[in-house]
């Protein structure tokens, strides 16, 4: 009867769900096979916790086939037991089997959630090296926009949109936040995603085990864009990184803050910009969202609200500098005017304390 | 000056709102008018205005309104599946140098609307319709506590379901998922009306349904027949318990985040902005405070219709009532404990995640020993594959998978390389339909001939079962796939060809379900035509066990004409054995709320006032909001609201009854 059919169905359904979750040949399931370490320690994870987890799903799935077909209505040869409803036993295996899977899980869950957790900077290159105490990760600042994203090195005093690279075996270092709405930093080779939020930061670390030339893309929607908002990202050698360091400083144009609001206009599908030089601090003004320079940063707000607020105790707070602070830049401050018992109108505009 | 009057009347409505100029919104207002002219010309027709006043849209009936949540909710099944079929089809077709035919600002929409429909419009009008239907008469009761609440609490979800439809046409629709996340919600980044929308869709419906909520906890609690302890409720009513707690406790706490949105939209607040102080992350955290225990409101009273089908069709008692009593307690608390699960990767430390990965595991437990129980059910059962069973083996599969993925995805750093893929995609709808719409399909199977007096064609049911069945593996197991692939979700273009073919698949199995849908439908037709045929006469088609197969199919309007009195679980099950007869004289009159029009008026004046407020109508909008109180005032001056059946209208029909029985 239909059992028959809803069997082999169901079967076939089952088996072609566990054929594809082991992973098919000529399907790139770049999340269980990465070149990163980070996401290479997740994969595992997830094979391991798929495992645990159908030490009880099996047979949950295979009980219901065979309760189903031995208990059928035509078969009275089983045994009818209507007003069976109770079992001690079989209540403390059924919480009990669940509890220690569970309790297994729930530590893996502790430990993997600690050692893999995108603020902490790794200690290990992959899982026969551990990081040498004198290396320093490479620093990339990330700036998600509207729709492509924005790389700075600001060690190497570059940036780029929508091309990230990075040398093989060296810890990377991200600072992450976004321009206008949430979106978020992802690149599966490498790593999990991290959140880039507006006047928010970030961090993931992470370093790329093989050179290749792997994608990167938004994993959270942020508007019409989203689509093409991906980016590539190239692991490279130290000697093919240093190449590339170098082909931006002789193509690249200045990132300054004008530039950076015109790149804040909305585009999609943003071909590679290369910046030979970006200018001091707008990283810091990009996440504290005063790059236009017409109001205060962020951190000075905060700064002022910690020390008391725009009472009495926070004018030193309100007369600091602004961030913007280079020769021949047009000095400005963020206070219009003060009034003071001798200046009641607050006409003459304060000048700044050293 | 009657520029300014002109502005206060109609806000930012122009005929530019109407978008003639898309084709397919004008295709399908075409086919919406014409279906709609043609039902209005056979209500004229068959002249049945009247009763649909009457009968329904003034009924406070908790049958009626419980049939009424249920053909809402199939209804808006309509629209949302359309919208996976075109997003499906899209995804299929958008690869390479070809974009598809849903630009982003379309696509963008179909998607935010396919989400919030079918967990407002059509998942939640489901449960509802059926707690509403079979609560009271599972406890001996003649109606809720509330019957002109209820009333009211229907007309508001339809409300908002008007709402969100007219968006079709006039306006647009939210562009920002079905969570509507700021800052992209906010106005800086969305300043048109589908936000709007939105927000007054989903504030108009939470009314309804908090209200509903209230209801069926003092039903449950207040109402119940003498001598059935809580401990002696059927299971249903344990989980509609339970998912009325639920829904209580956690719509205020959406009815907050939506406000404090509508806040910033409108009032040029900053809770949620960049700048002035704003946090989005607040948002996330309110939202999923509230979206967490939703989904459980969603899956606890499927779980009670399960249990109800597998004690009925295994002719056994359902093993361990009170280990599924307490493991429904568990899931109702642990609901709390675990939204931040939807946010891992929004960066709240190795601990923070820990702690909330840790307790979405612990949800399994219980959740997997109502899954044993109904194992165990079916063991030493005697096991007939009626409709209603086979959808709830199909869910037993199904939904145990997506139980599984979902511990997966409660590891935080699995979850960093799986959030908003297509994985996350496949899990959610596998627990959803895996849960929800087999549980909808099986209660409605299972009730039906309860309702209607006529049991629905086996054959087209399964017919239904397993195209949905087998549709379902199709149109989701690629997507798993696609996730372990690295794809994120609410993509509407594609570059990398090799991924089509997933899609494609993807695209059958979402064809195949809409096979299944309209096998549903023909299911509903064809039964309604060949109803003798289907007609049951006995009032207890299956042999069941609950109190509410005590009564005729369908029950009386006062359900019960007498109260019965409870001795033991499964109540009527207890009742045939021990030989109970039912009262043939003695009838007394019986007191009944009446029908009235107020819910609809209220209710329709609210739809009118949010409509007015997303479109900056603000005079209109005034007038609505003081015409929606003033109506509410003026039916607190009705005191008709009551009256009783004459004894010897009750005496005729359970002597009518007592004819069919001997019929039979």
């Amino acid at each position: 009867m239909n059992l028959l059919r809803f069997l082999s169905s169901s079967l076939a359904a089952r088996l072609g769900l566990t054929g594809l979750a082991l992973g098919l040949t000529g399907c790139d399931m770049v999340v269980m096979k990465p070149h990163g370490d980070i996401a290479a320690q997740q994969a595992q994870l997830i094979v391991t916790s798929t495992l645990l987890m159908l030490l009880i799903i099996v047979p949950v799935i295979a009980l219901t086939f065979v309760f189903a077909w031995r208990y059928r209505q035509t078969n009275t040869e089983a045994t009818y037991s209507p007003d069976w409803d109770h079992s001690t036993r079989l209540e403390l295996i059924i919480w009990g089997a669940p509890l220690l899977i569970i309790i297994a899980l729930g530590a893996i869950t502790w430990i993997s959630t600690h050692k893999l957790d995108p603020y902490r900077p790794l200690d290990r290159i992959d899982a026969q090296r551990p990081v040498a105490a004198d290396v320093k990760p490479l620093v990339v600042e990330v700036v998600a926009l509207d729709w492509k994203w924005l790389f700075l090195y600001p060690e190497q005093g570059i940036a780029t949109v929508n091309e990230l690279a990075a040398p093989v075996d060296r810890p990377i270092q991200f600072r992450i936040t976004s321009s206008s709405v949430m979106n978020a930093f992802y690149v599966p080779a490498l790593a999990g995603m991290v959140y880039a939020m507006p006047g928010m930061e970030t961090k993931l670390h992470a370093v790329i085990n093989k050179a290749g030339d792997y994608e990167g893309l938004s994993a959270n929607y942020s508007g019409a864009g989203f689509s093409g908002m991906h980016f590539r990202f190239l692991g490279l050698s130290d000697g093919d990184f240093a190449q590339w360091v170098a082909t931006n400083q002789k193509q690249g144009s200045k990132l300054d803050g004008t530039v950076y609001q015109q790149l804040e206009q909305p585009s999609e599908r943003v071909p590679v910009q290369r910046y030979a030089s970006v200018e001091a601090g707008l990283f810091g003004a990009i996440v504290n969202r005063c790059v236009d320079g017409k109001k205060m940063c962020l951190n000075q707000m905060m700064a002022i609200d910690a020390t008391g607020g725009t009472g009495k105790a926070g004018i030193p707070g309100l007369l600091r500098q602004p961030w913007r602070n280079e020769a021949g830049a047009t000095e400005r401050t963020v206070v219009a005017g003060l009034c003071t018992p001798t200046n009641l109108l607050g006409t003459s505009a304060p000048t700044a304390k050293p | 000056m009657s520029t300014d009057l002109s502005t206060l009347i109609f806000g930012r409505l122009s005929l530019e709102a109407v978008p003639y100029h898309e084709p397919i919104l004008v295709a399908t207002f075409a086919m919406v008018a014409l279906g709609g002219l043609a039902m209005l010309a056979a209500l004229t027709k068959f002249r049945l205005w009247g009763p649909l006043w009457r009968d329904w849209i003034t009924s406070i009936d908790h049958k009626k309104i419980g049939i009424m949540y249920i053909v809402l909710g199939v209804v808006m099944l309509l629209r949302g599946f359309a919208d996976a079929l075109m997003m499906r089809a899209q995804q299929a077709m958008a690869f390479g140098d070809s974009a598809g035919f849903l630009p982003p600002h379309h696509y963008d929409q179909v998607f935010t609307a396919h989400g919030v429909i079918m967990i407002f419009f059509v998942a939640m009008p489901l449960v509802t319709g059926f707690m509403n239907y079979v609560v009271p008469l599972q406890i001996g009761a003649r109606d809720v506590a509330f019957p002109f609440l209820n009333n009211f609490s229907f007309w508001m979800t339809a409300g908002g379901a008007v709402l969100v439809m007219i968006s079709l046409f006039v306006g647009e629709f939210a562009r920002t998922g079905w969570l509507a996340y700021p800052p992209l919600s906010g106005l800086l980044q969305s300043p048109d009306v589908g936000v709007d929308y939105y927000l007054w869709s989903l504030q108009v419906a939470g009314i309804g349904t908090t209200l509903s909520g209230i209801n069926l906890i003092a039903t449950i609690i207040k109402m119940r027949a003498p001598g059935m302890t809580m401990m002696k409720m059927p299971v249903f009513t344990w989980t509609s318990l339970c998912t009325n707690v639920l829904i209580v406790a956690t719509f205020p706490v959406l009815a907050a985040a939506l406000a404090l949105l509508t806040a910033d939209r409108y009032l040029g607040t900053a809770f949620f902005t960049n700048d002035l102080g704003g946090n989005a992350m607040l948002y996330v955290n309110l939202i999923w405070i509230w979206g967490h225990p939703e989904v459980y409101i969603l899956v606890l009273p499927v779980f009670g219709i399960f249990s109800e089908v597998v004690s009925t069709f295994s002719r056994k008692r359902l093993f361990g009532y009170a280990s599924m009593v307490y493991a429904t307690v568990v899931i109702t608390i642990l609901s709390y404990l675990v939204w931040l699960h939807h946010f891992f990767t929004m960066g709240s430390g190795a601990s923070v995640n820990s702690f909330f990965g840790i307790t979405t595991m612990i949800i399994s437990i219980p959740t997997g020993a109502k899954i044993f129980n109904w194992l165990f059910t079916m063991y030493r059962g005697r096991i007939s594959f009626d409709v209603p069973m086979l959808w709830t083996i199909g869910f037993m599969v199904t939904f145990t998978i997506g139980g599984m993925t979902g511990v997966l995805l409660a590891v935080p750093a699995a979850d960093f390389v799986l959030h908003n893929s297509l994985f996350l995609i496949a899990h959610f709808h596998n627990v959803i339909i895996g849960g929800v719409v087999f549980g909808a399909f099986a209660g409605i199977n299972y009730w039906f001939p309860k309702a209607f007096g006529f049991r629905l064609d086996a054959f087209w049911g399964k017919v239904s079962f397993w195209c949905w069945f087998v549709g379902f593996w199709v149109a989701f197991t690629p997507l798993y796939v696609l996730g372990l692939m690295g794809i994120t979700r609410r993509m509407n273009h594609f570059d990398d060809p090799s991924l089509q073919i997933w899609f494609v698949i993807a695209a059958i199995g979402a064809v195949i379900v809409a096979f299944g849908i309209a096998a549903f439908l023909v299911q509903i037709a064809v039964s309604i035509l060949r109803r003798e045929q289907l007609r049951d006469t006995t009032g207890d088609l299956w042999g069941a066990r609950t109190l509410e197969w005590s009564t005729a199919s369908p029950p009386p309007d006062y359900n019960f004409a007498f109260t019965p009195i409870v001795h033991d679980n499964d109540a009527w099950y207890d009742m045939k054995q021990r030989g109970h007869q039912r009262p043939t004289s003695g009838f007394k009159p019986i007191h009944m709320p009446k029908n009235t029009a107020a819910g609809f008026v209220i209710a329709m004046l609210a739809t009118a006032c949010g409509f007015a407020l997303i479109w900056h109508m603000w005079l209109p909008a005034a007038l609505a909001f003081v015409a929606t109180v003033g109506a509410a005032i003026v039916h607190t001056f009705n005191y008709q609201r009551d009256f009783h059946i004459p004894a010897d209208a009750v005496t005729r029909s359970e002597e009518a009854r007592t004819a069919a029985l001997a019929a039979a």
